[in-house]
């Protein structure tokens, strides 16, 4: 197949900036776990006689990200309505951007290549039904929640320049860690923060000419995005080849059934009548504030990751440069004293997996006392997980456990001896050649002596059994 | 002043000046309207419904702070609000079925700055629907009667509002100017009406008809009133981003009544437009004449995009109302249709028992306007007319301080006459809409009468300019003589 189509992405992500308040007026942006309907007022509610007041914390976020993503700020923006009823929408239309965006033109790099932005713009989330029974037609009774109506929503549309399953996904992680980086959100796919929609057409490889596309929505994690995008390429490549073709149609992406969906198609498309805002004045942005927010822009992830690289091996810095707490846990924690690999490889195996971070004071002390062979890794691990646990120094919880290595030759040779004699049968399978049975005879070891130094234990054992 | 014996006749600064020499209390003041309100409202009807819970406090507050010697200048006056201002536990519906039982949660903020200043709220006033009309027959419960004829409306949208302060049912009310609704009732009904430059007074709490035009202002008997009540609801509003704190409005001065040197615009197309009625025509002359005697200079001046301000007028209005009206869909509050089999048949029952003809004609003349394919030949054309309009009143402003002409071209007409024919209608507002498409200041003052019923004439200050405006019709209403009367109605 690879060889006849070619894929063509181009991805709208939705994502939600991080701010205290709505986007037009002062309801808090509650938690997804808040009782429905407990973070709205008359402006969210639709009421009428109500009107929109811009939340400049919004606007900041959203120049922040267009900054970060190198697109250019033009001197005027304005809001737009975007048109259409739906009992989600309370004012019966959203307030959006449509010809003037905030911000257009940029791009990001995913992996050395570059993908272009098309605009950054913001707008306002809607409500949610719940429906019980079926769907909104079928159902007894619909509940609607507004609290997320009217929450910041900044989108974020990329050109057409994706082509696999792959560089899609990681296009969107590598967004993910850029807008954590610049604190514009949390982008947490779970929780709705950050909602990505790849508009997916093939063609023949060589031809320049776009395809028919499909726009996939539901999508709530990252393997979601990569499933959902093999799927709907291979239905659209088997159309094609079946000698049917592709309609242009919104699908939806279910998880449970692992396919997509058709859920609207082009000729039901809403004509969503825009038009200016009349409620807001058109926005003249002011360019000393744009170059204070893009003074203020931390280190960017590709930056940092380049000076990552200088030190670690690709894999430490996939991981390590795709989030900004990592990142700078272990470049704090090298900086007071810790070894850089050994510091990147916990980092990898016990914190990223984990997710608790421990301060990088404790990180580096601790870095050193196992790197000095003072304790075991296991009791470094409990060590560390206790220091989080409790905020203890990590010095204090081995002293206090008693916590120390035996590296000492005469009193392992002894150990070693008598794991030798109480496992006859894994001694004479290694020395029959059958190496894994070393394992066997280390876990009978650490069992009667955890602060056994594990490397002087192994080389003993080896030499006994020779 | 006039006769003590009748309270429902009196000026905000007449009234004013005896609650403060303690002539008669807030509460004897209230009483009186309401009596008055028992002997004649059934005939009028200008208002929808009463609000005796809100007038007993807040009289019994403008006593107290009468007593006290602290009173806010609008203290104890009886104030009539229009049905599209949200106040808040009082039934607010825009004249409109579809927002029966609906109590706002909130009060909108020109009408609470009033009620800070002390006003007491009498009631609810009548209007168009969604203030779509200009005779108030598109009320969707009745129409409206105008005071000084009952078988004639009293204009609209704002009918009630200006047949309240007419029929001495409230001394000052307030409505909301679109196209011309305030101006062309107070013509229509011989008293004071003004609407705002664009952004003067908050939208805050006015149930929107047309964003862009939309602006809140007071009826009364005296332009002075006029100006005192402005100036109490004026000023940038952190909740209405439209809105603005600008100069031009000292209105607490007394204006002198000298205009001499002043030059007043006469735009030729004003006095020119379809079916302007001669009578109307003989009373604005007079009352030019009038100003030009004591020392203003006219000046021809053109407006020669006024024929189209109509049509864009009818363009961007709808437009914007067919997505403000978006959210009456019978979901949240006021009327629903809920045995729908479904949600779209739910909207569709529900916006066709709640909105009536009117409403309906211009969502949908505004949907078809702003639909792919006609958005550039009609939306967008229109907005560029409305550029050009705006630059015709830049002109002309290069030449004159303000612009006079009629409010109405025909003074007030036959309940029923108009109904069949809404292109006659819309033609009622073809000389004041120009000032909401260009934002503009506008004030109709009482400036005699045709065939024994009000004219109004009209001043329109550049924007920003209500001083302006003021100083012109003061002057007017000072050298004339020509009062805004009650009428009798006995």
């Amino acid at each position: 197949m690879t060889d006849t189509w070619e894929v063509v992405i181009g991805m709208e992500v939705h994502v939600q900036p991080r701010t205290r308040t709505k986007m037009f007026c002062g309801c808090a942006v509650g938690d997804v776990n808040d009782p429905p309907n407990s973070h709205v007022c008359e402006v969210c509610l639709g009421l009428p006689g109500t009107l929109p007041v811009i939340n400049k914390a919004a606007v900041e976020a959203c120049l922040k990200t267009a900054l970060a993503l190198n697109c250019e700020i033009p001197r005027h923006t304005k809001f737009d309505r975007k048109n259409y009823m739906y009992p989600d929408l309370p004012k019966g239309y959203q307030i959006s951007q449509y010809d003037l965006p905030m911000s257009k033109n940029g791009h990001l790099e995913v992996d050395g290549r570059r993908v272009r932005i098309r605009r950054v713009h913001l707008e306002e989330d809607t409500g949610k039904l719940v429906h019980a029974g079926d769907k909104l037609h079928k159902a007894r009774e619909s509940y609607v929640d507004l609290n997320r109506a009217g929450v910041p929503l900044m989108e974020i549309v990329s050109e057409p320049d994706l082509r696999s399953a792959d560089e899609a996904r990681d296009y969107a992680m590598e967004l993910r860690t850029l807008l954590r980086a610049i604190g514009a959100s949390e982008a947490d796919m779970e929780k709705g923060q950050l909602r990505a929609e790849p508009n997916i057409s093939i063609r023949r490889a060589g031809s320049s000419e776009l395809g028919v596309k499909t726009e996939l929505k539901n999508i709530n994690s990252f393997r979601a995005l990569h499933r959902a995008i093999l799927y709907e390429v291979d239905r659209q490549s088997q159309a094609l080849e079946s000698g049917g073709q592709v309609v242009q149609e919104t699908r939806g992406w279910s998880d449970a059934e692992q396919r997509t969906f058709s859920q609207r198609s082009k000729e039901f498309a809403e004509d969503y009548r825009y038009f200016p805002e009349p409620d807001l004045p058109p926005l003249e942005l002011d360019r000393a504030w744009i170059d204070e927010i893009k003074r203020a822009l931390p280190e960017l992830p590709s930056v940092r990751r380049a000076r990552l690289l200088d030190q670690l091996p690709a894999g430490q810095v996939a991981v390590i440069g795709a989030d900004r707490e990592l990142a700078d846990l272990y470049e704090t924690a090298v900086a007071k004293g810790a070894l850089p690999l050994p510091t990147a490889n916990w980092i990898v195996n016990e914190v990223a997996p984990s997710g608790k971070l421990l301060d990088p004071q404790n990180l580096a002390e601790l870095m050193k006392l196992l790197d000095a062979g003072s304790i075991t890794r296991d009791q470094a691990r409990e060590a560390y997980f206790e220091a989080v646990e409790t905020g203890r120094t990590p010095a204090e919880i081995v002293a206090e456990h008693g916590h120390k290595q035996i590296s000492d030759e005469s009193e392992l040779r002894v150990l070693a001896e008598a794991v030798i004699d109480a496992n006859p049968k894994a001694a004479a399978d290694y020395r029959a050649g059958r190496k894994q049975a070393m394992q066997a005879l280390m876990a009978d070891l650490r069992k009667r002596a955890p602060q056994a130094n594990p490397k002087v234990a192994n080389e003993l054992l080896l030499k006994l059994l020779d | 002043m006039n006769d003590l014996t009748d309270l429902t006749r009196l000026t905000i600064r007449e009234a004013a000046r005896h609650l403060r020499l303690g002539t008669f209390s807030a509460a004897e003041l209230v009483t009186a309207h309401v009596e008055r309100i028992e002997r004649v409202d059934h005939k009028v009807k200008a208002f929808l419904r009463f609000t005796p819970e809100v007038w007993e406090k807040q009289a019994e507050e403008a006593d107290r702070r009468l007593r006290q010697g602290d009173a806010p200048p609008l203290a104890g006056i009886p104030l009539a609000v229009k049905d599209v201002l949200c106040v808040r536990g009082v039934e607010t519906t825009a004249g409109s079925k579809i927002l029966r039982g609906f109590k706002p949660p909130y009060t909108g903020t020109a009408v609470d700055r009033l009620f800070d200043e002390g006003a007491v709220m009498i009631g609810v006033t009548n209007c168009d629907e969604f203030a779509m009309g200009s005779s108030t027959e598109n009320s969707g419960y009745f129409p409206t009667h105008n005071p000084w004829d009952l078988t004639r409306v009293p204009g609209g949208s704002s009918g009630g509002s200006a047949a309240a302060v007419a029929s001495g049912e409230a001394i000052v009310a307030l409505g909301t100017d679109t196209g011309g609704s305030i101006r062309q009732p107070a013509a229509l009904c011989g008293v004071v009406g003004m609407k705002p430059t664009y952004g003067r007074v908050s939208r805050y709490g006015l149930i929107a008809f047309a964003s862009s035009l939309d602006q809140i202002g007071p009826f009364t008997r005296s332009v002075d009133d006029a100006a005192l009540t402005l100036s109490l609801m004026a000023g940038r509003d952190p909740l209405d981003s439209t809105s603005a704190d600008r100069a031009g409005l000292d209105v607490l001065n007394n204006y002198s009544g000298d205009v001499k040197g002043m030059r007043l615009g006469v735009p030729r197309e004003y006095f020119e437009v379809k079916g302007i009625e001669p009578g109307v025509k003989a009373a604005i002359e007079a009352a030019l004449f009038v100003l030009q005697r004591a020392g203003a200079e006219l000046v021809d001046v053109s407006l020669p995009h006024t024929d189209y301000g109509l049509a864009a007028y009818y363009i961007i209005a709808p437009a914007e109302c067919s997505s403000n009206l978006a959210r009456f869909d019978g979901v949240r509050y006021g009327l629903s249709e809920v045995d729908a089999p479904n949600i779209t048949e739910q909207y569709l029952r529900t916006r066709r028992k709640g909105f009536g003809t009117e409403v309906r004609r211009r969502v949908m003349l505004g949907t078809y306007a702003l639909s792919t394919g006609y958005y550039d030949a009609y939306y967008l054309k229109a907005q560029k007319v409305r550029t050009l309009i705006k630059r015709d009143f830049d002109e002309a402003f290069k030449k004159c301080d303000a612009i006079v002409s009629a409010t109405s071209p025909t003074v007030a007409f036959p309940i029923g006459s108009k109904t069949q024919d809404p292109l006659s209608m819309y033609l009622c507002d073809v000389l004041t809409l120009g000032g909401n498409l260009a934002g503009l200041p506008g004030i109709s003052v009482p400036c005699g009468t045709s065939d024994g019923l009000p004219v109004g004439l009209q001043v329109l200050g550049p924007q920003w300019g209500e001083n302006v405006m003021f100083r012109v019709a003061r002057a007017y209403e000072e050298l004339s003589g020509v009062r805004a009367e009650v009428a009798d109605l006995d």
